[in-house]
């Protein structure tokens, strides 16, 4: 038994020193790995590719870009695509953890919409690294009942509400919550305070880590996609969340008639404008069907079902007229020219910067 | 002969390949450089390179993370409040598990194996579906204050709270310290207890003086087989826990993923594993030689 279990360790120790020979496991060629953001599809899609294609898809998710951007990093993710945003993407490149795309290879490139397109250049100059998925804003979500019953009267279109003091303690008692996303959160806050959300300056980052810190007493929790169900249940009455996830928040409140009645907001004073990329990770097992299926999300009639389903702008300029009207027409998924003037992009930050943020933004978490 | 000796070393193998392997690995990760490429991080130390590469690494060698862990309180005050979780938390599973063992331990053997077995069967569940079925007990328009409604009682707010933290804690290891109890408790002599009556001793004396000594080490074990996953227990404060909720799991969590910053992440984990284990190892040593001296 001893001597068994001697050998097991020798075995163990063995396979610990030839991870190169034995890393890589050995794939079914017809699986396509693909990492995406939680609530992020629709599962009839995957299933229709598979029939179209015979390609298996293994779909996993995250819920994070830190996490995304950790795994990624590491190597040997045995994923063939994952989705990060925009300002990841920079790091990616040049962490060279991600493959250039062969754009010989996919088909309607030229339907993409090129303002959307210029939106991404700083990150990816000549999109050589990145196909886009979905895009969308940071805005205020919340429930129109409750926060007209502490808040009569008063029009949701002012970060002012999510951030002054005073109409947050009204609302605490039916719950806020915040994103716990350090840099689209300062973004946003240095956005209203009339800071430029690209700010490399700590004044303006001490500016903004004061306003957080005031509202903070209010906040019941900062999490990244717990607020999507917390609204539709009607738990809480307030989040600063992404639009797409705000909006499936309405759409499930409506099935299940519930009576909570969500609503999305882009406040005056403008919003963050995000996208969400297809890219292809550093020894991606079956890059061939990662092929297949980024050219099957080119196809305007899928990329449109996409969007019917996580309720997202796409970057398809063909995929608008088949949209279902009540997304092409919301002037919260496909914001109209005034709106859409005051929303912002946020760009890579350096190593220091971006610790200095995180280190502020565990200041606003947890007080210390 | 040669059976034998190779049965004494093998508790050191496995120390060496799956403690201080990976500690070692660890600690070098802690003293090198972060950097913007795969992985993230620019080691200092070039085993390579020989005695060169580790004179050059001694000479450049400026823990700047480990500085930066002492300059900044934020580090000690979540260590702090880890240890206050996992202390806390100890003792309230301690003044559950006990009685818990102890009562099963005076049931009928037939009976006592069905307990056992009620205590085991929660870990046929998944332990974060548990956790996660903690969130919707505790939540506002959740179960525990439905319940409330439905008697009349006004409603709570437990959810991303301390209490929550405690409650998912204590729920999720007490089985950890009860069985270690149970084990010590049932295999006592009831002959001791009959001894200590015929002594004159109330049971309550009784139990104080033979039950409870004799019981120690099936405390010590609980307690510790407790204690050092909770000072580490990243998902219970996560999910349940408010933003103030400060652990060392989520430092660990901001410094590995947020900040990408893997020498801190590690430097954090090294710092934990010394402070929390060599007062352990010291305290066991006392222990067995005051064992060895009475």
């Amino acid at each position: 038994m001893r001597a068994g279990g001697l050998a097991f360790v020798a075995a163990l120790l063995l396979a610990a020193c030839s991870q190169d020979g034995g890393r890589k496991p050995a794939r079914a060629s017809d699986t396509l790995h693909i990492y995406n953001w939680s609530d992020y599809i629709d599962p009839a899609l995957l299933a229709d590719f598979t029939k179209r294609t015979g390609v298996k898809v293994v779909y996993d998710t995250f819920d994070s870009n830190e996490v995304l951007e950790t795994k990624v990093l590491q190597g040997d993710t045995g994923y063939d695509l994952v989705v990060p945003s925009n300002n990841n993407v920079a790091r990616y490149i040049q962490a060279g953890a991600i493959e250039p795309l062969d754009r010989a290879r996919l088909a309607g490139l030229d339907k993409l919409d090129a303002t959307i397109m210029a939106h991404m250049a700083p990150f990816d100059p000549g999109a050589k690294y990145t196909v886009p998925y979905m895009w969308g804003t940071v805005g205020i979500g919340y429930n129109v009942d409750a926060v007209a019953k502490r808040l009569p009267g008063v029009k949701i279109d002012s970060w002012a509400i999510a951030f002054d003091p005073k109409s947050l303690a009204k609302l605490k008692d039916c719950g806020v919550y915040f994103l716990d996303a350090s840099e689209d959160m300062f973004a946003t806050a240095l956005n209203f305070l009339g800071k430029d959300p690209n700010s490399k300056s700590a004044a303006d980052y001490q500016a903004a880590t004061d306003l957080l810190l005031a509202a903070r007493p209010y906040v019941r929790k900062f999490h990244s996609s717990e607020y999507v169900d917390a609204l539709a249940n009607g738990d809480i009455c307030l989040a600063i969340g992404y639009s797409g996830d705000v909006l499936q928040a309405k759409a499930r409140a409506d099935e299940a008639k519930n009576g909570v009645k969500i609503a999305y907001a882009i406040p005056k004073e403008g919003g963050q404008i995000w996208f969400d990329v297809f890219v292809t990770p550093k020894g991606a097992p079956n890059p061939d069907a990662a092929y297949k299926f980024l050219n099957f999300m080119l196809e305007p009639a899928t990329i449109a079902r996409a969007s019917n389903f996580t309720k997202y702008a796409n970057a398809n300029a063909a995929a608008t007229p088949l949209l279902d009207a009540e997304v092409r027409d919301n002037p919260n998924i496909y914001p109209p020219p005034e709106i859409a003037g005051r929303l912002f992009v946020t760009t890579a930050k350096d190593q220091a910067l971006l610790r200095d943020v995180n280190r502020r933004w565990t200041q606003v978490l947890t007080g210390q | 002969m040669k059976r034998r000796s190779l049965a004494a070393i093998a508790p050191y193998l496995w120390l060496l390949a799956f403690f201080l392997f990976p500690f070692l690995l660890v600690a070098k990760l802690s003293l090198s450089d972060q950097a913007l490429a795969m992985p993230p991080y620019a080691p200092r130390l070039d085993l390579a390179a020989g005695v060169a590469g580790i004179a050059s690494f001694l000479k450049a060698l400026d823990l700047e993370t480990y500085l930066r862990l002492a300059s900044d309180r934020l580090y000690l005050v979540s260590y702090l409040s880890s240890l206050k979780f996992a202390a806390v938390g100890t003792v309230i599973l301690l003044l559950i598990g006990y009685p818990m063992a102890y009562g099963m331990s005076r049931f009928p053997p037939a009976g006592r194996q069905a307990l056992l077995m009620a205590v085991i069967l929660p870990f046929w569940t998944s332990f974060l579906i548990r956790i996660y079925a903690w969130v919707a007990i505790l939540k506002p328009q959740g179960l525990l204050n439905a319940a409330l409604q439905g008697l009349g009682l006004p409603a709570l707010s437990i959810l991303n709270t301390e209490t929550a933290v405690y409650l998912g804690l204590v729920y999720a290891y007490l089985p950890f310290m009860v069985l270690p109890l149970y084990a010590v408790l049932e295999r006592q002599d009831p002959s001791l207890m009959e001894a200590a009556a015929d002594l004159g001793a109330s049971p309550l004396q009784a139990f104080w003086r033979v039950t409870f000594p004799i019981s120690m080490p099936g405390v010590a074990a609980g307690a510790l087989l407790c204690f050092i996953p909770m000072v580490g227990e990243f998902v219970i404060p996560d999910l349940l826990g408010g933003p103030g909720t400060l652990t060392l799991g989520r430092t660990l969590w901001t410094e590995f993923f947020a900040n990408r910053d893997w020498p801190a992440a590690s430097a954090v984990a090294i710092v934990m594993l010394v402070t929390l284990v060599a007062p352990l190892v010291f305290l066991q040593r006392r222990a067995s030689t005051l064992a060895a001296a009475s």
